[in-house]
């Protein structure tokens, strides 16, 4: 977990701002929800204070939770921001403009992204499992990553607004999610017995990383990726996914993109999330492979287990494309050397060696058909077929298996980075990949064959959108003003806030990633309600009801 | 469970399970009729028992548990755990097979008599937190699979089948469905042909899912018969758990019985720690040339580390504090050193003080911890008894100065590592091990670990020629059995080096 400062709700900022320099005063000023119409100190400056020396002190923050200042550390943070010198001031409700420079995990990019595009109230039914607010989301931990890395454990909120109000205040730089408690997280100290304190229920998760594939890809190392090694991802999400759906009949998963150069995956369905600690490790296993390193041999069982059987089938096109032909692993010596390692048969072996040694630059490709072909011409007096076949398949596994870091899945308690916050790194947004389940039961694997995370929006080029859309819709505006009443093309919400017809959202390239969110979730309660209807009443039929109205936010 | 009549429970009989006895026979209350073997505790007892009866059964059972979880604690395999465990259970809780005729004799129901109260006397004793109902529940299913194991297959199956466990049997069908995906499962084909499969919910079967041992089918696991104890044993491990919530919303109305509570408490207190009562175990050894002048030597080798540290310190200082005299003196009391020679040895181990400040001082706590001094019961009793370990683990802790207490415990990391180096341990694997232990708080483990390391050659010695056997090899969990253990260890097995020999 990335963090810097361990902390707990004691240090939690539950108080409103007290102070608010005039950039977010002027964004408070235009969007009353944003801040709670607390005592503005304006330009106060006395109280700023680093924000990590604040958290240090546990004890100052836990004596006086409510008045300690925390919240002028926030401010600051906002108030050191170089405004773009085009935006007129007052400034209008996020930053107009954003200069390439921009860093993307600054505070006003994050606020304005927050405030116009963050999903909060399907994040919420999401994880809350309906529309009504309930236990599953009032005792989930959030863990959020404020600007200046302080790690701030065991948020929770119980309704949607709660949510979204708090993380306004802020501001995070990204949050992660964590497990349903047996209780609030934020009483937990007020147990009789800290024992008493645990996770009950939380999605299983998956986190495949392509720095994990160091050692097999040739096109890249460590953080970048490119599309040739992105496939890495593809083979292991679909070899998951099919072995979560198939053999454990799990119905509800998610694939995320982790922002950078992986993905992460969160299966939801109900008899998931129930899992202990044992089971979690139960399909660990199940999954995991003990890969070979450069001189070790991978190790399965033969005859094949119907899922490796399965994953075979779905890796082999990829070894072929992906492997043999993109990533050509064999070209050095020092690599071939480490595929002739995994051959059963020395006198093949050899017999290969010799031949690709008189041949170099011979394509991978090539090489791997070598090895049936040299093995039939009868190099070997006593070639062992099956070993053979055997060996082969190991080395297609070895290239191509899905390589978990399994930590992440065998824990309850694990924490895992909230879909759609923005990658510090790369700016990127965290966006499900937007698989669908075909009529035919089957998956519909074209948005995943077709995704390529080096397009993924980045938090700059969205607010861009929306800015031009706006400006667009303007100009539009201007025109039709003319013949009509301009009250009608504006809603307010209960609060008075102006709204418009359309979501920021969906002037965006966000826009199918969150409608496929939305989708998923409506179907996850769906499905929820419907089991949980089972569980009330035994002969059951006709749905639960259903507010599909609720599912905006 | 438990009579109510004061009668029955002041008759302070010494209680042994008799075949014999006539209690067995005539039970007043309902006596349940253990057909089989093996059970998995869903009845609670009905007939009376003792609070003798009580208290032992349950220490019994209890000595086992700490063993199997010691066993675990130290990674034995199956099959080491098994051999070590096999002679504790014929001794402790010895639970024998339905014999050919099928006629269950009285002293088999007497056996599952004993097996099945104990198990439920301990459930009472750790259903209180979740921290001890967890490490209940584990130990009783290794014990259950350990039983389970060593079964007859009829036997297994005689009992599988009285279960009343919904397994669903894959159908003809469907087996020819999945021939190929249940071939790929079984390793042998014999498996395939003859044995039948179970369908279940594949979270009852967690540990066959990890190791791919059974076909999966959107959330069934397909079970080869070969693989039905995992299966058994997942379903005795949830109904535990579950039986054991139950118990501990129960428990509070338990609180009526004064009787019983001290006793459970006490029990539930030992789990920690097993508590060595030395009664069945005579620490001294008879005939061991055991004086105020060999005591050095023998510290040198035979001494557990507590005891080492408490007599280096006591060379060093030419003092030891009250408390540190005490645990000193009743553990050589236990080694067999007689009062004389204490006082001899006390006397010139205090090199400073003279004869009247010895005198006035020191001399007296000396007999009184033989019980030559003090008051009527501490005559009769001879003084106190030794210290066992979960004594010294919860007694005081050794304050500035002193120098009482378990190391292991006691110790902050750093400085045990010098200690247990300067005093000859310095394998690394062992100071790794024995820090582990200590961040786990398994203070007695560390202190067997060091001892099995220490003793390494002496053991693999007399296992080997079968000398000695499982009941001679328990876990210790008292100063006085690790120095027995190490002497007699040392003299039985002849080839040992001489050079280090005591005699010299
Ligand atoms: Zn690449």
């Amino acid at each position: 977990m990335p963090h810097s400062t361990m902390m707990d709700e004691d240090q939690t900022m539950s108080n409103p701002l007290p102070s608010s320099p005039p950039f977010a005063s002027s964004i408070a000023q235009q969007a009353p929800d944003t801040f709670d119409s607390s005592p503005r100190n304006e330009g106060n400056g006395n109280e700023q204070v680093e924000l990590e020396k604040l958290f240090d002190d546990n004890n100052l923050a836990s004596e006086d939770e409510f008045s300690y200042p925390t919240s002028s550390a926030i401010t600051k943070e906002i108030s050191n921001l170089t405004i773009p010198s085009s935006s007129p001031l007052p400034l209008p409700a996020y930053p107009a403009q954003i200069e390439s420079g921009s860093r993307f995990s600054d505070p006003d990019i994050m606020l304005a992204f927050y405030r116009r595009l963050f999903p909060f109230r399907i994040l919420y039914q999401w994880l809350n499992h309906g529309y009504k607010p309930s236990a599953d989301m009032a005792n989930r931990e959030l863990a959020l990553t404020l600007q200046g890395d302080v790690y701030l454990r065991y948020q929770s909120y119980a309704a949607p607004d709660l949510l979204r109000k708090d993380i306004l205040r802020q501001n995070p730089a990204r949050f992660e999610i964590g497990p349903v408690y047996n209780t609030n997280p934020r009483d937990r100290k007020s147990l009789h017995k800290t024992s008493s304190f645990k996770p009950v229920a939380k999605e299983l998760c998956f986190d495949i990383d392509l720095t994990d594939y160091d050692d097999i890809r040739t096109c890249c190392k460590g953080a970048s990726i490119c599309l040739k090694c992105w496939q890495f991802a593809t083979m292991a999400v679909k070899v998951v996914d099919a072995c979560l759906r198939e053999d454990f009949g799990f119905e509800h998963i998610m694939w995320v993109y982790s922002g950078r150069r992986g993905v992460h995956g969160w299966v939801c369905d109900k008899r998931a999330r129930e899992m202990n600690d044992e089971k979690r490790r139960a399909i660990a296993g199940y999954l995991g492979v003990v890969l070979g390193s450069a001189d070790k041999k991978i190790n399965i069982r033969r005859p094949l287990h119907p899922h490796l059987q399965r994953s075979l089938k779905i890796l082999a096109p990829y070894f072929q494309k992906d492997i043999l032909r993109d990533q050509d692993p064999w070209q050095t010596t020092d690599q071939t050397d480490r595929l002739l390692k995994l051959l059963p048969d020395q006198a093949l072996s050899q017999a290969l060696k010799k031949k690709w040694d008189s041949a170099p630059g011979r394509s991978s490709t090539s090489k791997w058909k070598d090895i049936d072909s040299v093995a039939s011409s009868g190099v070997s007096a006593n070639l062992d077929e099956k070993a053979l076949l055997a060996a082969k398949q190991d080395v297609l596994l070895q290239y191509t298996y899905p390589r978990l870091d399994i930590e992440v899945s065998k824990k309850l308690n694990h924490l895992l980075k909230s879909p759609f916050v923005v990658h510090p790194g790369t700016g990127r947004i965290c966006v499900p990949i937007p698989i669908s389940t075909r009529k035919d039961g089957k998956q519909d694997w074209s948005a995943l064959d077709d995704f390529n995370p080096l397009t993924v929006p980045t938090v700059i080029e969205i607010l861009n959108e929306i800015d031009a859309w706006d400006s667009r819709e303007l100009a539009n505006q201007a025109q039709v003003m003319d013949e009509q009443d301009s009250s009608q093309n504006a809603v307010h919400d209960s609060n008075g806030q102006r709204q418009d017809k359309v979501p920021d959202f969906a002037k965006t390239a966000l826009k199918p990633f969150v409608e496929y969110f939305k989708s998923f979730v409506a179907d996850l309660i769906k499905a929820e309600s419907r089991s949980l209807k089972r569980d009330r009443d035994e002969d059951g039929n006709g749905e639960a009801e259903m507010r599909p109205e609720s599912m905006d936010f | 469970m438990f009579r109510q009549g004061d009668s029955r429970i002041e008759a302070k009989r010494k209680n042994t399970i008799n075949p014999k006895r006539k209690q067995f026979a005539n039970a007043q209350y309902q006596q349940q009729e253990y057909p089989f073997r093996l059970s998995i505790y869903q009845l609670p007892p009905t007939a009376d028992i003792t609070l003798e009866q009580f208290e032992q059964w349950a220490i019994d059972r209890l000595r086992i548990l700490a063993e199997l979880e010691a066993c675990s604690f130290r990674r034995r395999t199956g099959p080491e755990t098994s051999d070590h465990m096999e002679p504790l259970l014929k001794k402790y809780l010895p639970l024998n097979a339905n014999p050919a005729s099928g006629v269950v004799e009285d002293f088999l129901k007497a056996e599952r008599q004993k097996d099945h109260y104990s198990h439920w006397i301990l459930r009472l004793a750790f259903s209180k937190t979740p921290e001890l109902r967890e490490r209940f529940a584990r130990v009783e299913k290794r014990l259950f699979e350990l039983r389970f194991q060593k079964s007859y297959e009829e036997e297994k199956q005689a009992f599988v089948s009285s279960l009343d466990f919904d397994w669903e049997t894959v159908s003809v069908e469907e087996r020819a469905e999945f021939a190929e995906q249940l071939a790929a499962v079984v390793p042998r084909r014999s498996d395939l042909e003859d044995g039948f499969w179970f369908k279940v919910d594949w979270e009852r079967v967690p540990e066959l899912v990890q190791e791919r041992k059974v076909f999966l089918r959107r959330g069934k696991a397909y079970v080869p018969a070969r693989e039905q104890i995992s299966m058994v044993v997942a379903e005795f491990t949830t109904r535990l758990e579950k039986a054991l919530e139950q118990t501990a919303r129960a428990l509070p109305r338990m609180d009526e019985d004064d009787r019983l509570m001290p006793i459970l408490d006490h029990i539930s207190k030992s789990f920690a720690m097993p508590d060595a009562a030395l009664a069945d175990a005579e620490t001294a050894v008879p005939g061991a040339p055991i004086t105020h002048s060999t005591i050095d030597t023998l510290a040198r080798q035979h001494f557990p580390m507590c005891m080492k540290h408490l007599h280096n310190t006591l060379r060093k200082d030419s003092h030891l504090k009250y408390s540190g005299r005490l645990q000193y003196t009743l553990f050589l009391k236990g080694i067999g050193l007689s009062l004389e020679e204490c006082l001899v040895f006390w006397r010139q181990s205090f090199k400073n003080k003279t004869d009247d400040q010895f005198n006035k001082e020191y001399s007296y706590n000396v007999k009184h911890s033989y019980g030559e001094v003090g008051g009527d019961a501490n005559r009769r009793g001879k003084g106190y008894s030794p210290y066992s370990c979960q004594k010294i683990l919860t007694d005081a802790p050794p304050g500035p100065g002193q120098a009482h207490g378990c190391p292991y415990k006691h110790f902050a990391p750093d400085s045990l590592s010098s200690l247990l180096q300067a005093n000859g341990v310095d394998d690394v694997t062992v100071l790794k091990g024995v820090r582990e232990d200590v961040v786990q708080k398994r203070y007695h483990i560390a202190c067997n670990r060091v001892f099995e390391w220490s003793h390494q050659a002496q053991l693999k010695k007399v296992k080997n020629d079968g000398s000695w056997t499982g009941t001679d090899l328990e876990v210790i969990v008292h100063p006085n059995t690790y120095f027995k253990r190490s002497y007699l260890l040392k003299n039985s097995v002849k080839d040992a080096d001489d050079s280090d020999n005591m005699e010299t």
